[in-house]
Formats: structure tokens, C-alpha cells, sequence
């Protein structure tokens, strides 16, 4: 006897992103899944992104990590609630680890819910947490041709951020090539410009996160 | 690595599909695949082995239908296959499309007695 299924594999991950998302709707939270390849500047754009909004959005982050806590010692040390999760192994988040992450988070007193996904391009886009945005950064020594590459996470992608733009001297990466390549797959994608070294493009990045941000 | 969660979540789905259908035995899983999904095969039959132990599914063969790239062109909305990675129109030359399949990963049905 056959049984017709025709059900997605990671449909129970896809129920569990909608209860994170119908928790955090009801306490007023944006949350941001933040994805790039390990070294990208996950970590370092979040603590630009505390630094530049720290006195006006109240933002708690969410870690992933196959291993270690040295991300979240370097979040907590700007006095926002932090959660690190060690997923053992596991290449991305999935939706029932941020759900467990939240109920050790102080929902109520945070605006903004930064989660950065572990460094992979190519799994995270699979799993939905439940987030608003799905934020993509991909690094200036990385090489522009990583769109088609991997075509899956830059057509999903809400936001992609360039980061380590003052690396462009020494780097090649054609940034009209890469917009092109972005505009073709992607159009309604806003692409941003940072460097956490020099902080140029911060403050527009900054006002990205406002504009994304439920009002 | 995702193929262990995915594997897993596989074995929940066709578990509870098969208990839900009153299934004694899972025979085969006829399993849909897009290639971007970045799922690979052979790792699931190696962890599905390990998981579906001492379960109704155990022994039970997995059938694998791959669903190939395709995009769709937003000027002349010429459907067609993206092979080796020519994110290019064949009819027209735009470069702007949009993924229209090959994230699929889904059971499509269970053979069971």
C-alpha cells in the first residue's frame, strides 16, 4: 500500500520557527538571522550594530556556534543579554534550539533579537527560526563570484552586507559585478557596504536595522 | 553535516506518517531532492541505516527523485534549466531571474504494508 505524503522534510522545524515567531510577535521583537561563511564578520557586525544603537533599540543576541562561548564572552562584555548555543557538530540553528535559547532571554525588555547563525553558507538557509530578516554578510577577501555559488542563500536574503570594505586595496572584488549578479537573483535585496575596522558604512547599516525594525 | 537533522526529521515524518496510515512495516520512501538543496543522497541512506534501527522502517529502501535547477527569466519569462552554475537567460541574455525549483525536500509518499 502506498501512502501519499507530500509533506517538507523540515516541515516540524518549519512549525516550531512559526511558535518562535508568534512568541516574539506577541512581546514586539525583530529578530535578524544573521548567516555568512565562518570569518565573515558575524560577530564583529553585531557588536558594531550594539555600539551604534545601543542608547535607542534594546538588543539581546542569540549565539550559534558548533563550539565554544568565546563569541557570547565578547556580546556579553557590552552588557546586552546574550545566549550562546553549541549545536555539537551541527553546521546551522534550527528552530527548536532558538526556541529553547528564548525562554532563557528576557523577552520583554528587548527590541531587536540579533541571532548569529553558525559560519556556513549553505545549510542555515534551510532551517527557519522564526526570524523577520534573513541578514547575509559576505566578506571583500572572499571573492565577489560567491552569488551563483551559492544561489540559494543570496536569493533569500533580505540584506546583504559587504563587509571588510577596507580591505578593497588589497582584495580583488568588483563590487559592480557582485551588485549586477545581486540585482539579477535577488532585486528586493538591500546590499550595504561595512567595514567594523574603519566603521565606514556603519551608520547607514545602522539605519537599515531601524527601517527593518516593527514599528 | 545537516544530512543527520534532516535524516532525522525524515524518519519522524514517514514514523508518524506510517502510524497515522496504521502501517506495520515501512517498505520504501520515495524521497523528492532539488539539487540546490545541498542534500546529499548517499549520507542519507548512511544515517537513515542508523536511525530507522529497531523501528517499523527499519530495511526499508529510500528511492531518491532528484528535481533539477530551474529558473525563470523576469524579462521574457522563459523557464529553463541552470546548468553549471549559467545563471543566464538562454532566450534573451538577462541575468535577472528567479529560482522557480531545486530546493525541494520533501517525502513525496511511503510504501508500506
Amino acid at each position: 500500500m502506498e501512502i501519499k505524503v507530500l509533506k517538507d522534510i523540515l516541515s516540524a522545524n518549519d512549525q516550531i520557527a512559526e511558535r518562535n515567531r508568534a512568541l516574539l510577535d506577541s512581546k514586539k521583537v525583530t529578530v535578524f538571522n544573521i548567516m555568512s561563511s565562518p570569518g565573515s564578520g558575524k560577530t564583529s557586525l553585531i557588536l558594531e550594530t550594539i555600539r551604534a544603537l545601543k542608547k535607542k533599540v534594546r538588543i539581546g543576541v542569540i549565539e550559534g556556534d558548533i563550539a565554544s562561548s568565546i563569541d557570547a564572552q565578547k556580546v556579553g562584555e557590552e552588557k546586552v543579554p546574550v545566549v550562546q548555543i553549541n549545536t555539537g557538530g551541527e553546521c546551522h540553528l534550527e528552530a527548536g534550539q532558538v526556541g529553547r535559547a528564548l525562554e532563557s532571554l528576557p523577552l520583554d525588555r528587548i527590541d531587536l533579537l540579533l541571532i548569529e547563525n553558525v559560519g556556513n553558507l549553505v545549510c542555515p538557509g534551510e532551517f527557519k527560526l522564526g526570524e523577520d530578516k534573513k541578514v547575509l554578510i559576505l566578506s571583500v577577501p572572499e571573492g565577489d563570484d560567491k552569488v551563483h555559488k551559492y544561489p540559494l542563500l543570496f536569493s533569500m536574503a533580505d540584506a546583504i552586507v559587504i563587509s571588510k570594505i577596507d580591505l578593497l586595496p588589497y582584495a580583488r572584488f568588483d563590487i559592480p559585478a557582485f551588485l549586477k549578479a545581486v540585482k539579477g537573483l535577488n532585486p528586493k535585496a538591500r546590499v550595504l557596504k561595512v567595514s567594523c575596522t574603519t566603521h565606514e558604512g556603519i551608520e547607514e547599516w545602522a539605519e537599515w536595522v531601524i527601517s527593518a525594525m516593527r514599528r | 553535516m545537516h544530512e543527520m537533522a534532516i535524516t532525522q526529521s525524515m524518519v519522524n515524518l514517514v514514523l508518524d506518517e506510517a502510524k497515522k496510515g496504521g502501517a506495520r512495516k515501512v517498505k520504501n520512501i520515495n524521497l523528492v531532492l532539488g539539487e540546490l538543496s545541498g542534500v546529499v543522497g548517499d549520507c542519507v541512506q548512511l544515517y537513515f541505516g542508523l536511525m530507522s534501527k529497531d523501528t517499523i522502517a527499519e530495511g526499508a529502501t529510500i528511492s531518491f527523485k532528484t528535481v533539477a535547477t530551474q529558473a525563470k527569466c523576469r524579462q521574457c519569462a522563459r523557464v529553463f534549466e541552470v546548468k553549471d552554475s549559467e545563471w543566464l537567460c538562454p532566450e534573451c541574455h538577462s541575468i535577472s531571474i528567479e529560482l522557480v525549483s531545486g530546493n525541494e525536500l520533501f517525502v513525496e509518499s511511503i510504501e508500506v504494508e
